[in-house]
């Protein structure tokens, strides 16, 4: 068959990739090959436009095990206890199958965890759609949920915290990143890299069957009107299988038997085996009429890029095949030897004793294309309302037009169908800033979150990436955990296009800098281009996964009001910064001028003097104050616990609405008992933090001196309604 | 006092009602469902889950497995059974319980911590509990609609069979304080015999103050006590 330009184009590769193909081969490849490349090469697998980039991104420090690079990031958390976690983006398939393609997003996370010998322990999920208002959307919103949930429930690991948002710019192309937390031990952490030649090549799991063929590279390219017809391309997703794959996993790495395991993810037996290799040194030999296959007459160029869910390859060490043969016989999960390690350093793929394609591995790996696209920063769009006119808004009905608008509404009709309590070890559970997960059999805790803002990111990408993290930080801070390090799922449009491309490189100079001053790398992340659809690209929306430690795990805290007699402290300057804010948007539509500035100096102080006073005992109940400003936390406290809260007037106030709708950054609020109050301004003035006593709890009444009163009940109904409604 | 837990491919509460077992002083083993005999248990426990990944029919399939033979033997011996969740569900595929359990009424998967009430205390697995007793547990199922026959459901009433009901924190059980639609809010029911319970909330999941709430310790304590 000759290779036309035709074929090349859908490849998803560039003629000049092609030409470079030849150029590296030393002839023109076949079609067997052409598709292996094709895998290899695209965006989701080769990184090719943000790899420059990405190597910025700080991943070292004393609590990190493993970076990025493997397949999911693993961080010490004392007591040869380690936690291996990771996000990932499910975006196009999503969108053309919403229950199958989000199902198998969580599939694909959780295999990337266990796959490192880690038991996963949490699930967690940021999904954004476009307009309630789309008519695709309620469909999609319904097909994603119950795909997130599904898959978690079957297969028994809790779901236990996300986010779920609304916004025109995701109409065409939602977003779901699905993000898996396991535990392992420090000392039985399994990696990809093949040792070894002549080893055992092992195909364990589900069959292959026609599922997914070029999946990755469907996520490589922007949208059209034909996306529909990308059905097909689509994998259909078995919790059952992959509970007992799970199972059968985690009991062959009892002993030594695995050199190196790698799960079949984007890319299929592509990618897994190439990637072995390649981070071996070695060459690869794979037997394609071995490999167990779900349909008849399945050609080579079909399994090797199907993305059939629910395998794994494993390099084996000599002499242990039988007892990984009896194990995964006992799972009913096929495992057949497909294949050894050579030192040819070679991917070589015979079918029936016939070699039909070889190329050599660093080709596929290492000499993948690398780009310096161009890129531009960004124009800020001055905002140009009027303040007098927002000023003079009616408080009350303001405050409920953003506590009953969809991104602001309580999100139990979502979280209320995953299972969040399986597994037993779950304190802490959605709704709150972080969810807490205890480790099994200990009195120590993790602390998970997941945030975006693709609002700030969109007007000004480079503030909008230190405020994820920060946010990120300040949430793990609010259950008093440690933050530890992140993971983050990188959402963004073209690269081609130069503008798309500057939102990227600013948002992540935005990333590196929070995650540099506040020592919580990055191990381990994805990147998702090319969300858009005819040219209309998705706001820039990293997502930022973080994950902190507890580690004496005595008295849990959260947002929720303990009392009805606490005092109320607000953490952190508030300069009534409005622009950008939720008030702005759902009451006046208004969405343009520049997100809150972030200061590092006083995000960590304040953080830590936080972390510090939870720790300590002194805090009752901790809020951090993002999205929705002071009010918007304050209503959250006392609808989560039923306790009214009462604000005094504040005494320097410049304006109630901006005062208590502005966004400024590094804030909490923390409730203090009578008591504690001495001590704990004692504590803040010597670590010279800024703070206001602004008001106290008491029954029922959520109230502002002078500016509203109501009942607590009245204010989660209006809370409450929307999902319902919908 | 010694119990068993089965475990199917697709279990996935089995690990936690071990602990929770374990905790109340059982001595407790795993039994795996391909095996052919029981060791010598008090107490059988089917855990929840989604057993062979509710294909067919949630349930169906472990109905049908080689080790549902000698539960069903040791149960007519009097051996007490308790089924949770998918437990419940594979306990009326095989017979010993009677009605089935239909998808949640609003089509969606549930879990929350719902009110139920405590309708009959005076068996071997409730004895601890008051009678009309509210506790909070937790659910989560996508099938815990009971349904049953006419003449089934007089017999429950009549019998006093059925172990807890739907309620709200109140105690007042109507269709409002209804998740899924069960028959009569009912939420878990004995055998004729009284040494069988199904229920579809987890009592293991409420354990543990740190985690939730210990309403569901009682259910075990009454088990070693009997």
């Amino acid at each position: 068959m000759k290779i036309t330009n035709k074929i090349i184009e859908k490849h998803g590769l560039k003629l000049e990739e092609f030409e470079n193909i030849k150029k590296l081969m030393k002839r023109d490849p076949n079609l067997l090959e052409l598709g292996v490349f094709s895998a290899m090469w695209n965006e989701h697998c080769s990184y090719k436009s943000s790899r420059i980039h990405l190597k910025k991104l700080p991943t070292k420090g004393k609590q990190v095990i493993q970076g990025p690079g493997e397949n999911a990031g693993v961080i010490d958390i004392g007591d040869n206890d380690a936690i291996v976690f990771k996000i990932e983006s499910h975006n196009h398939p999503s969108y053309i199958e919403p229950y199958q393609g989000a199902a198998t997003g969580v599939g694909g996370i959780l295999r990337d965890v266990f796959t490192m010998g880690a038991r996963p322990i949490a699930l967690l999920n940021s999904i954004h759609f476009g307009s309630p208002s789309h008519p695709k959307t309620k469909s999609l919103l319904n097909g994603v949920v119950s795909g997130i949930g599904g898959y978690g429930n079957c297969i028994g690991i809790p779901t236990v915290a996300g986010e779920t948002k609304f916004n025109e710019t995701y109409n065409e192309n939602i977003l779901v990143n699905a993000m898996a937390v396991g535990h392992a031990k420090k000392d039985k952490i399994f990696y990809s890299r093949a040792k070894g030649i002549n080893k055992s090549v092992v195909y364990v799991g589900s069959k292959t069957g026609r599922d997914g063929i070029h999946g990755a590279s469907m996520a490589s390219a922007e949208f059209d009107e034909n996306s529909e017809e990308k059905k097909p391309t689509v994998q259909v997703g078995d919790p059952f299988t992959e509970k007992l794959l799970l199972e059968a996993c985690l009991e062959l790495m009892k002993d030594d038997s695995i050199i190196a395991i790698q799960d079949m993810g984007a890319a299929g037996l592509t990618s897994s085996s190439v990637e072995m290799a390649s981070k071996g040194s070695l060459g690869i030999e794979l037997n394609l009429e071995k490999v167990p296959c779900r349909e008849e007459n399945m050609t080579p160029y079909e399994m090797m890029l199907s993305e059939s869910q629910e395998r794994m390859l494993i390099i084996l060490e000599d002499g242990k095949e039988e007892r990984a043969r009896k194990i995964f016989n006992k799972w009913d999960l096929d495992f057949v030897v497909i294949g050894k390690t050579t030192n040819t350093k070679n991917l070589t793929l015979k079918f029936h004793n016939k070699v039909v394609g070889e190329i050599q591995i660093d080709a596929l790996a290492t000499k993948a294309p690398v780009y310096k696209r161009k890129w531009v920063r960004k124009k800020i769009k001055k905002s140009k309302f009027d303040l007098r006119k927002i000023r003079n808004v009616k408080f009350e009905e303001a405050l409920i037009k953003v506590l009953s608008s969809p991104n602001h509404s309580n999100k139990t009709w979502v979280t209320n169908q995953y299972d969040q309590m399986v597994m037993g070890d779950t304190v802490q559970r959605s709704g709150s800033d972080a969810a807490i997960i205890r480790i099994h059999n200990k009195d120590k805790a993790i602390a998970v979150t997941v945030d975006s803002s693709a609002n700030y990111c969109n007007s000004q990408p480079k503030s909008g990436g230190k405020q994820i993290v920060c946010e990120n930080w300040r949430n793990l801070i609010s259950v008093g955990a440690k933050p530890l390090a992140i993971t983050n799922c990188l959402n963004f449009g073209n690269p081609e296009n130069e503008e798309i491309m500057g939102e990227f490189t600013e948002c992540l100079e935005g990333i590196k800098e929070a995650c540099e001053f506040l020592n919580y790398p990055v191990v381990s992340g994805n990147v998702s281009f090319y969300n858009g659809t005819n040219k209309k690209n998705i706001y820039p929306t990293p997502v930022i996964g973080g994950v902190g430690i507890i580690n004496k795990l005595s008295n849990p805290i959260s947002h929720k009001l303990k009392n009805d007699k606490s005092f109320l402290l607000l953490i952190g300057k508030t300069f009534g910064h409005i622009e950008q804010s939720c008030f702005l948007k759902e009451n006046f539509s208004i969405t343009d001028g520049s997100p809150p500035e972030i200061n590092f100096f006083n995000e960590k102080n304040n953080g830590e003097a936080v972390l510090n006073l939870i720790t300590l005992g002194l805090a009752n109940s901790v809020h951090d104050v993002s999205s929705g400003g002071l009010i918007v936390a304050l209503c959250e406290m006392a609808m989560s616990s039923n306790y009214g809260i009462k604000i005094e007037k504040p005494k320097k106030i410049r304006n109630p609405v901006e005062y208590f709708f502005g966004e400024d950054q590094g804030r909490y609020i923390v409730g203090i008992n009578n008591e504690n109050l001495t001590k704990v301004e004692k504590i803040l003035q010597k670590n010279d933090i800024y703070y206001e006593l602004i008001g106290f709890t008491q029954k029922k009444y959520f109230e502002i001196e002078g500016l509203m009163k109501s009942d607590v009940n009245d204010l989660f109904k209006i809370n409450n309604q929307w999902y319902n409604q919908y | 006092m010694n119990s068993s837990v089965i475990v199917f491919p697709g279990s996935n509460c089995d690990r936690d009602i071990a602990v929770a077992l374990e905790r109340m002083q059982f001595k407790n083993k795993m039994v795996w469902h391909k095996d052919t005999t029981l060791p010598k248990s008090d107490l059988i426990v089917i855990p929840g889950g989604f057993s062979y990944g509710d294909y067919l029919r949630s349930g169906a399939i472990a109905g049908k497995s080689l080790i549902v033979s000698e539960i069903i033997k040791a149960a007519n011996s009097g051996c007490l059974i308790l089924g949770i969740c998918n437990g419940f569900q594979i306990l009326t595929e095989t017979g010993l319980l009677k009605g089935t359990l239909l998808r949640n009424k609003n089509l969606k998967f549930i879990s929350k911590d719902v009110n139920i009430k405590v309708i009959n205390n005076e068996t071997k697995f409730t004895s601890k509990y008051n009678s009309n007793q509210i506790l909070k547990i937790n659910i989560a199922h996508n099938e815990g609609n009971y349904f049953t026959k006419e003449n089934h459901l007089e017999e429950l009433n009549k019998e006093n069979l059925i172990a807890f009901k739907y309620c709200d924190e109140k105690g007042v059980v109507n269709d409002r304080s209804n998740p899924n639609g069960a028959l009569k809010n009912i939420a878990g029911i004995f055998n004729a015999k009284k040494n069988i319970l199904g229920m579809m909330p987890h009592p293991e999941r409420m354990i543990d103050k740190m985690i939730s709430n210990t309403d569901g310790i009682n259910l075990f304590s009454s088990l070693i006590s009997k």
